[in-house]
């Protein structure tokens, strides 16, 4: 029987993880549907936001540089611990991160991800926007289609990839993954401030295209487990917060007094000073890591990027739109061979495993499989910062008088914060266990 | 400090006619800690009097409250597609 609208693939979610899946399955000669909720790619999406993917997006779509709306590449790092009053920072500069291939660069998601479904849609796919997806169609097991939310609104293809963001409604239904925990998802809001694009390059030292990318730890959220970060983009800074869903809840705190917090920082108030907010948001971000990956395939259904929990929070490591679109090319090449055999059953798809780990997406959630736990704590995220400013302070501060060595600074911290040897030490195995070796 | 209206206001929403979050009233009357009413990023959950109140229409999507909510009292889908929030510059 043959169906009036049959697709070779549908992809729900025009995200980077749904735009490159989409681009690489159209290159290939497939028809695909491109289905997006909002108004356009992007009307829905949230990031700090800092891409790490440069080289891959070099290989999908050479030169990229040129048409891609970046933002600012990343060209110094630093990581804050904060306390009330004070911030210590490690900072990182280096003149050949603007050389490519970069470390990363800032984008703003509602442009460059239309900017890459734009992509899509050049190599043929089929972008339909304003269309949420419901739910799946089934037929002997087998995921035959997708339900949108509109007339008649059933669409049939051999595959269906979800690539339907962190709260992936088809991979429940699918049964690939359970209910989530609270202390694997945390929300992350955000502001993006306006600055004079002179100014900014001052405060920031920078220059041309170069950008900063600062990280906090600390006070920033009161006793809630999380952290904030400030990235520059061209014209404006993205400034925000992270927060463990379990600890928002116990602390009572209201997300966007915290972030009213930070930006009235004594350390972070004159870097925004004279800006004006432009927009807040807020999302969802899944940081359980490889234990809260579902199941990636299922017959006639792949699994792509936040929906698969695809986000890398390993204290060094905050990435997730480069893994996003790994996934996507991945889910491509699995859908383009299940093509050439006819098969989609899940023992065709499960080559989307195979993809996977020859790109070293899996490989690299297992490797830091213990980060998230490790870092979503809050000896890490409160208790040290903290601890470090006061060290900080202490040795800093010399307005005379006797001085004490830096082990029994350290030790009186310690106290006042409760916190014994035996723990630190402990903490710092564990820390170089999750990251270092 | 801004209160969370003006944030709000900075953005665009298309606001549907029917709402996309509902709230089974029955579980928030018998609910002690009542969470809701700090952890949604754009303070859609309110006190009135004892009943908690909420709106739909400064929804920015993040999904929080039906995860969030320890009486399963939420629920909460996408907006029809082309309504509800529209970033810019997220």
């Amino acid at each position: 029987m043959r169906r009036k609208e049959h697709f070779d693939a549908v992809v729900v979610g025009a995200g980077p993880a749904g735009s490159t899946a989409a681009l690489v399955m159209a290159r290939a000669g497939l028809r695909v549907a491109l289905l997006e909720r909002g108004e356009y790619p992007g009307a829905k999406n949230v990031s700090g936001a800092v891409l790490y993917g440069t080289s891959f997006l070099e290989r999908l779509l050479p030169g990229f540089r040129l048409s891609a709306p970046v933002e600012r590449y990343i060209t110094r790092r630093s990581i804050g611990f904060m306390s009330e009053s004070a911030l210590f920072s490690l900072d990182y500069k280096s003149s050949s991160a603007d050389v490519p291939p970069n470390y990363g660069f800032t984008v703003l998601r509602p442009q460059f991800d239309r900017w890459l479904a734009q992509r899509a849609v050049e190599a043929g796919a089929l972008l339909v926007p304003k269309t949420v997806v419901d739910g799946l169609i089934r037929e002997k097991g087998a995921v035959k289609g997708v339900r949108s939310r509109r007339e008649k609104g059933e669409l049939y293809a051999d595959v269906v990839v979800a690539a339907d963001g962190v709260n992936s409604f088809l991979a429940r239904e699918a049964g690939l993954r359970g209910e989530f925990s609270l202390q694997e998802m945390t929300l992350g809001i955000k502001e993006v401030i306006a600055l004079d694009r002179q100014l900014l390059e001052e405060r920031f030292q920078i220059n041309g295209n170069e950008g900063v990318a600062y990280e906090f730890l600390g006070s920033v959220t009161g006793n809630v487990c999380g952290g904030g970060f400030l990235y520059t983009n061209r014209e404006s800074l993205s400034i925000g917060i992270i927060f463990q869903l379990s600890s928002l809840l116990r602390e009572r705190a209201r997300p966007y007094e915290l972030l009213d917090g930070l930006k009235n920082h004594p350390s972070i108030l004159p870097l925004i000073r004279g800006g004006s907010v432009k927009e807040y948001s807020a999302h969802m971000i899944p940081e359980g890591g490889w234990k809260m990956f579902p199941k990636l395939y299922a017959p006639g259904l792949l699994v792509a990027g936040d929906a698969a929990g695809m986000v890398l929070a390993a204290g060094c490591y905050l990435q997730g739109i480069n893994y996003a679109m790994v996934a996507g090319e991945a889910a491509a090449r699995t859908v383009i061979a299940a093509a050439k055999d006819r098969d989609f059953s899940a023992l065709s798809l499960a080559r989307y495993e195979t993809f996977l780990r020859e790109q070293k997406l899996i490989q690299d959630f297992q490797r830091f499989q213990k980060a998230p736990e490790f870092f979503l704590n809050q000896r890490i995220q409160n208790v040290y910062p903290a601890m470090i400013c006061r060290l900080a302070e202490q040795v800093f501060h010399a307005a005379g008088g006797p001085k004490e060595k830096i082990r029994d600074l350290a030790a009186a911290g310690m106290r006042e914060a409760g916190v014994s040897w035996f723990q630190l030490l402990k903490d710092l195995i564990e820390g170089g266990r999750s990251i270092g070796w | 400090m801004v209160s969370i209206q003006e944030k709000l206001n900075l953005l665009i929403f298309r606001v549907d006619e029917n709402t996309h979050i509902s709230i089974d009233k029955s579980k928030c009357a018998v609910c002690r800690e009542r969470p809701c009413l700090f952890f949604c990023p754009a303070g859609l959950f309110t006190l009135s009097g004892e009943e908690v109140l909420h709106s739909y229409e400064g929804c920015l999507e993040c999904g929080t409250c039906y995860l969030a909510c320890e009486q399963k009292a939420v629920s909460w889908q996408y907006p029809r597609g082309g309504y509800g929030v529209l970033y810019r510059q997220s």
